[in-house]
Formats: C-alpha cells, structure tokens, sequence
C-alpha cells in the first residue's frame, strides 16, 4: 500500500501541457514516460492507483495510452479533464506524424528512400511480434486458459475471420471458462 | 467520392476503437483486412511503411489510423479517423472508470481480465504474423524482422536503434 495521499491537484492547463510532454518524449511506447511524469515527477497518483488504473485501461478497448489519459484527466476534472489530456497526447504527435507523412508523400518514391522504408517496415513488424511473445509468455497464460490464445491466433492470422464476429463469440466463451475455473 | 470515404473510415474506425482490447496491436490484422483487403484503400506493402512511419514519430502509436485517414481523404479524412478510433473507446474509459473501482476483488471482474488475456494475446500475435507478412517479400527482410524480434525480447536495447539500422540495411540494398 502507497501511504501518501496525492497532493498536487493539477489544473486543466497543467494537463494538457503535461500530456503533450509526455507524448512526445514517447518514442516506440509512451506508458513508461506517462508512469514517470503522472507518478514520479508530478505526484498525481500514488503507484498502486496508477498500476490500478493503468490495468483497466490495458483490457478496456481502445489505445491504452489514450484510455489514460481519458482517465488521468477525468480523475481530477471530470469532462473537461478527459479532454484536457486527451487533447495534449494527441494534437502535438498528430501535426508531427501529419508532417512526416507528407514527406514521406513527396519522398517514398525515391528509390533511397523506398529502400530504407523497406529495411524499417521489417524492423517493426519483428517489434510488433516481440511485443506478442512477450505478452504470451507471461505469467497468466501458463495454464489451459492458453487454448484460447492459439484459437484467436488461428481464427484471425490463418482464418482471416472479421474480429468483430469472433470476438463476439469468443470472448464471452473465454471469460465464462475463466470465471469457472476461478471457483 | 470524398464523404464516401469520410463515411468509410468513420464507420470502419470507430467499430475498430470498440474491438481493440489490449490496445492497437491487437487490431492492426483487423485494420489490415478493412484497409488492404476490402476497401482497396491502398497495398499491404503501403500500408506496412504507414505502420513503420506511426513506430518512428513520437507519441502513441494509434497515429497509424491518421496517416490512414490521410492518405483516403486528405486533412478531413486524417481528423476523421483520429476521432473515429478515439472518441467510442475513450467515451467507454470515462463511464467505466468510474466504477471500477468499487469492484477491485469481485470474481467477474477478475475472470474478465482472465479470460481476455489470452484472446489479446492471440490477436497480438496474429498482429505480428499479418504484418510480417506485408513488409516482408524477401529472405534477408524476415532475417531483419526475426533478429529485431529476438533483439527486443532479450535486450534492453531502444528500439529506434534498430529501427535506424534497419533502415540502413534497406538503404544499402540488402531488404
């Protein structure tokens, strides 16, 4: 248990320009900077209320980091909060990207450019597959509740079935074995 | 032919936002399917380099969709996506933050996070296999893909440096 009680009470404005901060130091993962700056630096959340609601926001749909952000905000201002932060992780990283795909536009065409693309396409699809492995190997698949793994992995890569059908289906499926062998 | 497309992605996007549990790797098959294979909006290969461009730029990774958006229909379509995948998911953070909390050791809730797990990691996987799939067509760029792989999981390494080295591998004519 975390004993001290947040005290910093961060203003709207203090939102917004905390999560723009946050999203543009966020190279390849912005999680770890939003634990840092929301926790360590600014003291808004104790470290149990941040893993707390970062969880939520992991199996809640959506980006993660947007759901936080969402949260974060509407922790302390309610709607205007949530938007305040919303607004702050996303506008900066969408004017950069927006910019570098307008390069990429006038440029991709470039043989060099073309090329270079291919070799950092590779890169990140072996970083997206990395983050799946990671996930599988932790500690809560160990057990038969990985069957369900393997069934989506089938379904979606090899059978190529509309997710929102099978998730329909197969996540219900998969919370009522859950609940049942949590007996 | 525009507010066509706006539609599209509004429509696409934000049934994308309800579906994506764990976050935007676990739609990008999904996304890949709506995009590449039924609305034709653009090549996997295309869509695997927008995907990469998303990786390298600061900020959360879901910034994919808005280059998506941009490239079908410009600025609007750019906006238009952002909000689509956005605002259902976000709308649904807000209501359910504030109860969760009440339920923190309830049995339903923990067999929801139990049983979502493994699904989230399926579609993780499926994510990578799919997208391997798109940016690769030679034997040196799934040598690239399966070494990043292993980098990352047995490193601590930053990714844009592999990242940046890929790219010059692929500079150099080697991808």
């Amino acid at each position: 248990m975390n004993e001290a009680p947040p005290s910093t009470i961060p203003g709207t404005g203090e939102l917004f320009l905390r999560f723009t901060q946050i999203a543009v130091s966020g190279f390849g993962g912005v999680g770890p900077w939003a634990q840092r700056m929301v926790v360590e630096e600014r003291g808004w959340l104790s470290a149990e209320e941040f893993t707390d609601m970062m969880s939520l926001c992991q199996f809640l749909p959506g980006p993660n980091i947007v759901n936080l952000a969402v949260c974060v905000g509407a922790r302390f201002h309610g709607v205007r909060g949530a938007l305040a932060a919303f607004a702050g992780l996303m506008a900066g990283p969408f004017v950069i990207i927006l910019a570098l795909g307008v390069l990429y536009t006038q440029y991709g065409d470039l043989p060099a450019v073309a090329s270079a693309f291919r070799g950092i396409s590779a890169a990140a699809a072996g970083f997206i597959v990395a983050m799946g492995l990671k996930m599988a190997a932790s500690r809560r698949l160990r057990s038969a509740m990985a069957v369900f793994a393997v069934i989506t992995f089938i379904s979606i890569a090899l059978v190529r079935l509309p997710l929102g059908v099978f998730l329909l289906v197969a996540a219900p499926v998969s919370v009522a074995a859950a609940f049942w062998r949590r007996k | 032919m525009n507010d066509t497309a706006l539609a599209d992605l509004a429509l696409d996007f934000s049934l994308l936002s309800l579906f994506a549990i764990g976050g935007v790797i676990t739609v990008l098959p999904e996304m890949h399917r709506s995009v590449v294979e039924v609305r034709g909006w653009m090549s996997g290969a295309e869509f695997a380099h927008l995907f990469a461009l998303a990786q390298v730029s600061p900020g959360p990774n879901i910034l994919v969709v808005s280059l998506i958006g941009w490239k079908v229909a410009g600025l609007q379509g750019a906006a238009v996506a952002t909000a689509a995948v956005c605002v259902p998911s976000s709308v649904l953070a807000f209501a359910v933050s504030k109860i969760w909390q009440r339920f923190r050791d309830a049995r339903w809730r923990l067999a929801i996070e139990d049983g979502l797990v493994p699904v989230t990691v399926g579609l993780m996987l499926a994510g990578g296999y799919l997208i391997t799939l798109s940016a690769d067509d030679s034997v040196i760029g799934f040598a690239v893909t399966a070494v990043t792989a292993a980098v990352v999981l047995t490193t601590r390494i930053h990714p844009l440096w592999l990242f940046g080295a890929a790219g010059l591998l692929g500079l150099a004519g080697w991808v």
